[in-house]
Formats: structure tokens, sequence, C-alpha cells
């Protein structure tokens, strides 16, 4: 058997690892993910990594391929360099084993989210027209696979900011609630004071990994951004403020909470 | 006093899997102030109802007025060959539209008719346009909703954690489940008098699959040694197009979207061979010319259906005849054709994330060129047997829901009838095990020598010195799968697979497993083989005992459907204690027999 692919993995638990080489013989057509499951199968069986759905919509084989972070099922080995495949864990989130990362911080996120809350839905159904739903089913391309929540530097290499940042996955999120044409709630506040939307910079990192090619940072951050200037800054409700002596609201009064 | 330790928690309800049956049957159990769990395998999100392309079939009426719950009952019946529990497939039918629109209620952005309503597309089978859908990721919409919902009500999930068995009580009843946490090897007991299992498919155990490392029937298992039955394991469904080349997309689907929409196919002379495999069951809807058949896109009174758009197991069977026959791809399956159809643009609206995946995963460009598919393993209709309207099985307190639960979709299913089957007896198990639950159920503590067993056989593979690898052991079984019990079966193949799987049995006890118990992959396959085994052994023996050909099950030596065949399911269940190495006993019992006012309905459309 020719060894004409050679592949180093980052292998090690939550104390520490090292990287760790393999020669395997180059097969046609293959994906990352397909040279992963070829090392279980035959060299190493208890190579931890995360997959479901092999065909880039589960989002759950996110790694780091040559230092980019990717999902491991739609990365082709044919486009890679030839001599040597680098297959590092993600970077932002705490290891578990091997490939596979506590991703847990994202979920604690989702949970924080105001939840969709509709007006009351007229005799016949809702109605809402193609154009007014494509906005919002751009965001909800997203398959959580977290590489943008990866790259992004206000946490990558910032752990302090994951208690008051939301991430990019999470301000798409926010963005199709803000544009969904039946929703009540607001959320500017909460997204100005606690979940950190002034801390990115728009470097557009998250939209440059993302696998759903979601523009993230034009599509959802920067509308957001203006959203919130407005909301919070705009100079008539300022004046308003001074002149009545009225308090801006705090997130949770400015949300509308939804029903149980 | 048990000897291995656990962490344990109580609960109301306990459910087994978040896909879109999971999900939605906890939303129930919740809304009524239910304590309640979500156990999976995998992250919240990652189901693979993720994959369902096509969309959620509903009799809404937006596009065709005239669709209503009775054809959608009579399409769901004639494409599972009457099979069908009718009381489920009426069930379904009734209820779907509501659970579709209830789903817009939650935040679902559904894609639009002119009108501002939810516009539905044309599927195979399916006499009118009815799947409501968006674009072609319906799945992701559908579990990103349910998930949301769920997170929004605050229940309880345990993620990445695998169920090894369900406990029962002395008198049979549920009382809890065990198992372990994938992350950290660590095991773990929950309590509670109900358990909806939802775990889907067990595709695991076939070579060609659409089905992810998830689906190996766990659910199915887990009832059938908990004393539960099984039917119809030996219906199952290969979809017509699933990717065979090249390699990175191997068993990758193609969605059916693709044929509603222009996609038509050819073998390698070229030739448009579906118009030779029309069965005479659908020849009066079917178009038989060319002409006929392109008319119909544009406007479905201007002629008959394409014979691209026969139900799944038609299409199938078809392809398969045509390889055989030499007139295949080089890589063994036939050409899908669009790209000489339709523009490029249209493809890219219609179509974007096939447009899009195939584009990436494979350097193939779907606007310009041919696809190369074929029959994969893709789903089973059989399952566990449950009642109509309450998803219960025969164990008390034990419920399923989704595609673990047998009987919908008789022998074959329709497309679209999956999400909406999810939705329908999600919602309907989730009420029912509520009702259990506030009915007084309450939950025996656990038999501790039990849990100790358990444990004990789960990590005996991490114990054992020199035993065989649960890859080998998967690979050979998906090989011999593929081979003796197929597309295409017989009956010497069947009876080769069922020799076989007892040396699987005997392989199976004594795997070995290298390294620790945290985050093992090997390890976390050697737990699944008894499962994957477990659903293989009924399918082969449902095999066997099903001598004729029906929808998703067909046999080479009995090629037409029987008559007295068509009156019965077949029953598996294991009377003498669960186990993957303990006796099946397989029995046929008569159908369900359908209502009066419902039989009228198939005399009329004679």
């Amino acid at each position: 058997m020719a060894s004409d692919l050679k592949i180093r993995v980052w292998r090690g638990d939550s104390t520490g690892g090292h990287f760790e080489e393999y020669d395997l013989e180059r097969v046609e057509g293959e994906v990352v993910l397909d040279v992963i499951h070829r090392l279980q199968a035959t060299q190493t069986p208890d190579l931890a990594c995360r997959w479901n759905c092999k065909a880039g919509k589960c989002g759950s084989c996110s790694a780091e391929i040559n230092g980019r972070p990717a999902l491991m099922c739609m990365t082709r080995v044919e486009e890679l360099p030839k001599d040597l495949i680098t297959v590092t864990p993600m970077r932002t989130f705490p290891i578990i084993r091997d490939l596979v990362t506590d991703v847990s911080f994202n979920y604690e996120m989702a949970k924080q989210v105001p939840a969709f809350n509709p007006s009351p839905e007229p005799e016949g159904g809702y109605r809402m027209q193609q154009v007014d739903v494509a906005r919002g089913q751009e965001f909800r391309k997203c398959i959580e696979c977290f590489l943008c929540q990866d790259v992004c530097h206000v946490i990558r290499d910032h752990d302090e900011h994951k208690a008051h940042y939301a991430g990019p996955r999470f301000f798409i999120r926010y963005a199709e609630l803000e544009m969904h044409p039946l929703d009540t709630n607001d959320r500017r506040e909460l997204l100005r004071q606690k979940m950190g939307l002034g801390l990115c910079n728009i470097t557009k990192c998250c939209t440059e990994v993302c696998p759903e090619h979601i523009k993230i940072t034009d599509n959802a951050i920067i509308p957001l951004k203006e959203r919130v200037v407005g909301a919070s800054y705009d100079p008539v409700a300022w004046v308003g403020r001074v002149v009545l002596r009225r308090k801006k609201r705090t997130p949770d009064e400015a949300a509308v909470q939804p029903a149980p | 006093m048990a000897i291995h330790e656990t962490s344990h928690s109580e609960y109301d309800v306990i459910v087994v899997g978040a896909g879109g049956a999971g999900l939605r049957a906890a939303v129930e159990s919740t809304r009524r102030g239910l304590r309640t769990l979500i156990v999976t395998k995998s992250l919240l999100g990652k189901a693979h109802t993720v994959m369902a392309e096509g969309g959620v079939a509903a009799a809404m009426g937006n596009v065709y007025e005239e669709d209503n719950w009775k054809v959608h009952f009579r399409d769901t019946m004639r494409g599972g060959k009457m099979l069908n529990n009718y009381r489920m497939a009426e069930l379904h039918a009734q209820e779907a539209p509501d659970r579709v629109r209830e789903l817009e209620a939650w935040g679902a952005l559904f894609d639009r008719t002119p009108d501002g309503r939810i516009l539905q597309r044309d599927f195979g089978g399916h006499r009118y346009a009815r799947l409501a859908h968006v674009g072609d990721r319906t799945g992701l919409e559908l579990i990103r909703t349910l998930q949301q919902k769920v997170v929004s009500m605050g229940v309880d999930v345990v993620m990445e954690c695998k169920v090894l068995e369900i406990l029962t009580d002395a008198d049979g009843k549920v009382a809890g489940c065990v198992g372990y946490m994938r992350p950290s090897g660590e095991f773990v007991t929950f309590s509670a008098p109900s358990v909806i299992l939802a775990t889907g498919g067990v595709g695991k155990a076939w070579k060609y699959t659409s089905n992810s490392w998830e689906s190996t029937g766990d659910g199915h298992a887990l009832a059938l040694w908990a004393g539960a039955e099984l039917i119809d394991m030996e219906c199952i469904q290969f979809h017509p197009t699933g990717m065979v080349w090249p390699l990175s997309v191997r068993g990758l689907l193609v969605t059916e979207g693709v044929r509603g929409d222009g996609g038509v196919l050819r073998n390698s002379t070229g030739e448009r061979f579906m118009f030779n495999y029309v069965a005479d069951m659908f020849r009066a809807e079917t178009a038989d010319s060319e002409e006929e058949a392109d008319k119909w896109y544009d406007d479905h009174s201007a002629g008959r259906r394409p014979p691209e758009l026969l139900p799944r197991d038609e299409v199938a069977r078809a392809i398969n005849t045509e390889v055989k026959a030499g007139r295949g791809t080089p890589h063994g399956g036939v050409y899908l054709d669009i790209a000489s159809r339709r523009s490029a643009e249209f493809i890219k609206r219609r179509l974007p994330s096939m447009y899009h995946q195939f584009m990436e995963l494979a350097g193939v460009d779907i606007t310009t060129e041919p696809m190369e598919i074929g029959p994969t393993c893709h789903y089973i209709m059989g399952g566990v047997r449950v009642e109509a309207d309450t998803a219960a099985t025969k164990v008390p307190g034990l419920f399923a829901a989704g595609e673990v639960a047998g009987g919908m979709h008789g022998s074959n299913r329709l497309g679209g009838n999956s999400l909406s089957d999810l939705l329908v007896f999600g919602r309907r198990a989730g009420m029912a095990a509520s009702d259990y639950v506030e009915g007084g159920a309450t939950a025996s503590p656990l038999d501790a020598a039990r849990v100790d067993k358990v444990i004990d056989e789960a990590i005996a593979p991490l114990l054992r010195e020199g035993g065989e690898s649960p890859y080998d052991i998967h690979r050979d079984l998906q090989e011999m799968m593929q081979a003796n019990v197929g597309i295409i079966r017989t009956g010497s193949e069947l009876e080769a697979a069922r020799n076989a799987l007892d040396e699987f049995a005997e392989r199976v006890a004594r795997v070995a497993v290298k390294g620790g118990r945290a985050y093992n992959p090997g390890w976390n396959l050697a737990t699944d083989l008894p499962s994957m085994l477990t659903v293989s052994r009924c399918t082969t023996l449902g095999a066997i005992n099903r001598t004729e050909s029906r929808g998703g099950h067909t046999r080479e030596d009995y090629p037409t459907p029987d008559a007295e065949m068509g009156k019965v399911n077949f029953v598996h269940s294991q009377p003498s204690g669960g186990g993957y190495r303990e006796e099946i006993k397989t029995v046929p019992e008569p159908i369900l027999e359908m209502t009066a006012e419902l039989k009228t309905l198939f005399e009329e459309a004679k």
C-alpha cells in the first residue's frame, strides 16, 4: 500500500495534548472527514471527532484545517496542499477530547435570546410576502457549526468576553427576529447592553468562514448596529429623555416578554 | 446496593431522541407542566431531521384548493400499498395542516404564495402540490423552529448521551432508563413513569445509506428488549436518487424536488426510461409520452404526471432494473438530468442548497451536467407497534413516534410524509405520555442489579483483550445486509443472512475496544452494535416471512403482491427476554380493518 497522504491530528484532552502524524493511502474524491473515519477504522479507533450528516447540513464536524476554521465534511482533500494536512480542534472552545470541543457556550447564549413573540393570528392565518420572509430565511440557513464563533477575535483569545458577547451566530438570530414580519419583541437594548453588539468591529471573519455563505456582517450585524443606534442615540429621543426626564429603558423593560 | 456509580435524576417524561418527533413531544408534555427531559445522542439541533429537504406534506389547499385530507389520506394509503395502519394515516392527513400552521406561529419562515400564504410544492405520489417548504432545507427549518421553541420553554436537555436500556419494573411498566454520557463516559440513570422513543431510523446497518452514524436502530431495539413489538421491519425505503459518484457525496440524497421541478432520469443510452415502468395501479394518472409529461409541470390539468414522480419504491426498482440490464453509468447508477431541461437561474433559485452542496463537495455543477444517482437506504417504514391515537406501545408508559414507530407509512412512505408524521405523532405521543402521568402513574425504583448488569455489558469491550474491532464487525455487517437484505431480495440469500446474523451475534459478544470511556468513538460504536444487530435480525425475519413484493420489500422469487399477504403485518417480539442474542418470535397478525366510510374513498377513485 502506498502511503502518499500525510495527516497531522491534534490528540489530547483538557489537560494537554500533542500532534500525532499518520500516513495513509490517498483515495480519490475524499473529504477530510473521510480521512478521519479511515483513521478510526484502521489506525486509531479512539480518535474523537463529532459528525452527523457528512453533507454540510448539520454543522457537527467543525475543526480547523491547516489553521482555517472549516467543516471537515466540506473540505476536499484534493484542494489542500499536497505535503501535509493539519487538523486541530476549534480554538475558541474548551477541549473535551481530540477534535471535540465543549460548545456549551453557544447553547447558553441561545437560552438568553428572548423568544419569538408573534402578533395574534388573524382570521384565515398569517400572511407574509416572500420578499419579507427572504431576509430572515437567509439567517435561518445557519447550521450552527459555530465556526463564526470560533473565528471571532472578540472571544477567540478573550475568554473574559464570553460572559457578555453573543457572537456572530446569535447576532444573526437576533437579526432574524428583529426582521421577522410577525415578531413584536424588542431586543435592541438587550443587544446593546448585554450581548456586546458594540464589541464587533466588523472585520468580517465570520462571513468568510460561514459554510452557508450567510452575509453575517453586511446583512445582520451592520443593520442591527444601525437599529440599536437608532433606538439608543436618536437625537429626538435624547431630547425627549432630557426634557421629559424619562429614563432610558433597560433591556428587560424594552423587551416584550412572550407568554410562556 | 449498586456496584457502579451513576448520577441519577427524576422526571415525569423522558424523551429519547431530539429530532422532529422528540422535540415536538417535549413541547407537549412541557406545556402540560410536566418535568420533561430530552436525551439525545448528539448535540441539540443536529438530528437527522435536518437532512429532509423537500417539505412537510399537509393538505392545506393553498395552491390547489381541491386538496383536502381525504385525498392526502388516499395518496398515503396507496403509496403504502394499503399495508398502513389506516387510523394513523387518517389522523396524519387530518392534523398535518394544523401542525404546519403552528410551526409558523413559533417562528418558522416557509416560502410564500403570491398572496402571502404558505407555498406548497409537488412531490412523488401526492396528487396535488402539497409540501410546505423552505427552498430545499425544510428539515433544518423544522428542527430549528422546534429547538428554539423547546429552549424558550426551558426544557432540560441532556446532550451526547446514549441510552442503553429502558428499565421496567416487576409489572413490566416503564421505570426509567440507563445510559452513558459520551463526553465523559460517565453512566447515568433517569427515573420516569413514561418514556417516549423518538430515535429515528436504522440505516447504519446497510452499506449505501443516507443515514448518519446515529441511525443505528436504538429505539427499535430498546422497545423490543423492553417487551414491545415491532412490525413491518422488512419494509425499508431505498431512496431512488442517492449520489453514487463522486465518493465525497456517495449516499447523499438528491431531493425529489429535482424531479418535481422538471428533472428526468436517463440511462446510459440517453433514454428517458421511466415510461417503461408504469405499473397498472398508476397508469390512469401517469403520462404516457414525453410531450404530455412535459406539459404537466406548468399546468397540472394540461397533462398527466410524469413517470419520474411515481412513488419512491417504483422509481428505485426501475433504476435497479436498468443498471442490472447493463444500461447504467460507469459507477453503477443512472443519470438524473435537470441541466438540459431548466435554466441555470431557475435551478439555483428552486434548488439552492442542492446546487451549493454539489458544487462545493464534489465540484459537480448541476446546472450544466447530469448527476449520477442510484437507490440508497433511506428510511424504515417498519418500527415499534403503536396505538394510532396515543403512540402507546404494549409496554405501559412506553411510547414511540416518528421513524421509530411503524404502521403509518405501510410498506412505502411518500416523500414529505415523514416531517408531517413527526409533528402529528410527536405531539400525540407527548399528549398521551402526559395523560398517562397525570392519570397517576409513578415510577418504581430502578432495579439496581439490572442497572449493574447493563453497565457491565457496556464496559466489557473495554476490558476484553484481543477481541475483534467494532469497526470491522460493523463494516462486515453493512456489506452482508446490503448484499443479502438490500433492495431486491430472494429466499436463499435471506436464509444466508439469517445464519450470518447468528455468527455476527457471536462476534459482537467478543468485540474489544482500545482506549478509555471519554469520547471514544470505537466504544460508542461497540455499544451501538447490539441494536443494529437486533434490527437486522427483525428485517431479515420479516423479509423471509413476507413471500411477496410490496412497496419497500421486493422479493425476486415472489415478484408480485399477494392479496393475502397484504392483510397481515409481521410482528416481532421477544417473549422469553430481551437482548440482541435472545430469540425473536415473528408471527403474522391481521392489519387494522378500515372503516366502511373510508373504504368508499378508494371506490370513488376507481
